[in-house]
């Protein structure tokens, strides 16, 4: 299964309101949830692409699977883009620079932003520290964060995507 | 004897991008070292990235973004936990700052200290540290120009034609030839514009000229403890612009007395500034066998392949021994087969080899014996417009020159590349060129080859 074909699929399922569908073929088992509202309402798909028997050939094409230099496994199609492609009318904030991402100024303090907060342009929604040097990073236009894509202290690179924004 | 401690580099970041690249995580990979690739948003596609272990998106495409950025390269470094940076050749391999910079984060620069690259990178500092240590020099004058009437008293001694260089100078920017005081006074204006754009530093000094002469360079290699050897000649004569295009060894124009001398100065010059690392040391060869110091190169050269290829010796493993301690591998080599080296350009020869970005659309690589490549791109593979023209090197290996000059033409016959213009039927006229054949040729070939319409 290509990364379009599951792109379809996922369209498909959200369109048509179920919250589960299970499929599987020889290579694949693919389950797609999507719960229509979470508490905080955020719409939200979790894909599990488990490939049974042999592994599948890396089908991402390249500039996703170098984004992964944080050390958590990556299943051949990465997570993070599939929902982004799926709501192509959400922006993405991406990284400006080289570093380590944090969502909160120091240890002591609340995160910048959370899922479903609004922000205007100017709002600092993270910091990126390079070098012993913290760097705010401000956002350049407003709306409602939709999702954090980059766990807490976790290292970025330039471009890497940071967060899903809804500029309605 | 006190045991030497030495510790081999868990993690290198590989600093460059395009072919270097890639050959250096070659040899990291056989040593068992990780490698971090970095990468522009043009770069994302290139085969350095994906033969990486982990790869970082440092910026996008304009290289003073990416590729010379030091606060990015080191911040990439940082969040990767690189132990060492090995930068390749042009970009950031001969900044001092940037070596200081690794050595106050705690990096290895795999290359030399800022100390030594300053020394070598001003051409006139560099010149009177090479007379000191007894390495025969151009002639010429000590000291920058000051002004037009003291350039003309130092070319009344020096005699005409001279040729006036920036000491900040290389890549044949601010150098200009001048045959008498007119010429001189109106190129010493103009260089120093040139330099000042160019550098930021408009000094200049003055040597003579050497005509026709040939391009011969020596490829040394020293350890933190005083040892140095060296690895015999490259002749890099055919050059276009100051680019050099094909290069071999050994020199058709070596001999076994003249390769003992210049061997014996460029161990004496790495010697005389303690060198550690890899480098190579520039003389030009005039056509009585003189040769004069011209330059010292403090990293890996792009024609080191050659070198491997005839003595049997992987070049970028030795560089990365000698940054975590260890001695050099021992005695001078010889060579002992021949090579030949063509760089394939992506460039049009038949329009005064513009540059000619693009997607390849097929590719097939030639094999065989004594056949190496050392490439990034492959079929599908889009060549950003952002950086050099250089998409590949062919290498051919022999018993003999006449047998690498065939080979050379085998393989050219062989390589396909579609979709851009490349340089591959300059090549193939080239190996055809009586003059080449028979070795007869300086470092003014190139300005007197005609390329025939093909």
């Amino acid at each position: 299964m290509d990364l379009e074909e599951i792109q379809s699929l996922i369209k498909f399922v959200a369109k048509s309101g179920a919250t589960e569908v299970e499929l599987e073929t020889g290579d694949f088992k693919i389950t797609i949830k999507t719960p229509n509202k979470k508490k905080n309402g955020e719409p939200d798909t979790i894909i599990q692409q488990v490939p049974v028997g042999i592994p599948p050939l890396p089908v991402a094409p390249a500039p996703v699977a170098p984004a992964s230099v944080a050390p958590a496994s990556v299943a051949p199609a990465s997570v993070a883009p599939a929902p982004a492609e799926a709501d192509s009318k959400y922006i993405t904030v991406k990284s400006p620079m080289i570093g380590t991402f944090y969502r909160k100024a120091n240890p002591e303090s609340d995160v910048f932003v959370n899922v479903g907060d609004d922000i205007a342009e100017g709002k600092v929604v993270c910091v990126i520290e390079a070098m012993k040097l913290f760097n705010e990073i401000e956002a350049e236009f407003s709306g409602k964060i939709v999702k954090v894509l980059v766990d807490d202290a976790t290292p970025v690179e330039y471009d890497q995507p940071l967060f899903l924004v809804d500029p309605s | 004897m006190a045991k030497k401690k030495v510790t081999i580099f868990k993690k290198i970041l590989i600093a460059n991008r395009g072919e270097i690249a890639l050959r250096i995580i070659r040899t990291c990979k056989e040593m068992g070292i990780k490698t971090v690739a970095i990468y522009s948003t043009a770069d994302a596609e290139s085969l350095h990235v994906r033969f990486a272990d982990e790869a970082v998106c440092i910026g996008p495409a304009p290289s003073n973004d990416s590729y010379l950025d030091i606060a990015r390269v080191i911040s990439a470094a940082e969040i990767t936990n690189s132990d060492a940076i090995h930068p390749g050749y042009g970009f950031l391999s001969e900044s001092a700052k940037f070596s200081k910079i690794c050595e106050e984060h705690g990096i290895k620069f795999i290359g030399a200290s800022p100390e030594m690259i300053d020394g070598m990178g001003d051409k006139a500092s560099a010149k009177a540290t090479m007379l000191a240590a007894g390495v025969p020099c151009v002639p010429g004058f000590e000291g920058l120009i000051e002004n037009a009437g003291h350039a003309i008293k130092m070319a009344a001694e020096v005699k005409y034609p001279v040729m006036i260089k920036a000491t900040a100078g290389g890549g044949g920017k601010g150098m200009r030839i001048c045959w008498d005081d007119e010429n001189l006074k109106v190129n010493l204006k103009s260089a120093m514009q040139e330099a000042k754009a160019a550098f930021g530093n408009d000094g200049m000094y003055m040597e003579k000229f050497i005509q026709e002469p040939r391009h011969i360079e020596i490829q040394i290699a020293g350890d933190k403890y005083g040892n140095a050897c060296h690895m015999s000649e490259r002749d890099c004569s055919i050059q276009r612009r100051h680019q050099k295009l094909v290069e071999e060894t050994p020199s058709p124009f070596m001999t076994p007395k003249l390769r003992k001398r210049m061997g014996d100065a460029a161990v004496k010059a790495a010697k005389a500034v303690k060198y550690e690392g890899v480098g190579t040391v520039e003389f030009l060869v005039d056509k009585n066998r003189d040769f004069y110091f011209m330059e010292m190169n403090t990293r890996i050269q792009v024609e080191h392949t050659i070198t491997e290829e005839v003595i049997n010796f992987d070049l970028v493993k030795e560089q990365i021994k000698l940054a975590a301690g260890i001695e050099i591998t021992g005695q001078g080599y010889e060579p002992k087969l021949h090579a030949i080296q063509c760089r394939i350009n992506a460039e049009d020869p038949q329009h005064d080899f513009r540059p000619s970005p693009g997607k390849i659309t097929n590719y097939h690589a030639p094999g065989g014996h004594g056949i190496r490549i050392d490439t990034h791109v492959y079929a599908g593979y889009t060549i950003p417009p952002n950086y050099d023209s250089m998409i590949s090197k062919l290498i051919t290996v022999a018993q003999t020159r006449e047998e690498a000059i065939t080979k050379m033409e085998r393989a050219l016959d062989e390589y396909i590349i579609e979709g851009i213009k490349t340089t591959i039927p300059f090549h193939q006229q080239l190996m055809q060129d009586s003059k080449f054949r028979e070795g007869d040729f300086t470092t003014k070939f190139m300005d007197d080859f005609e390329i025939k319409k093909y």
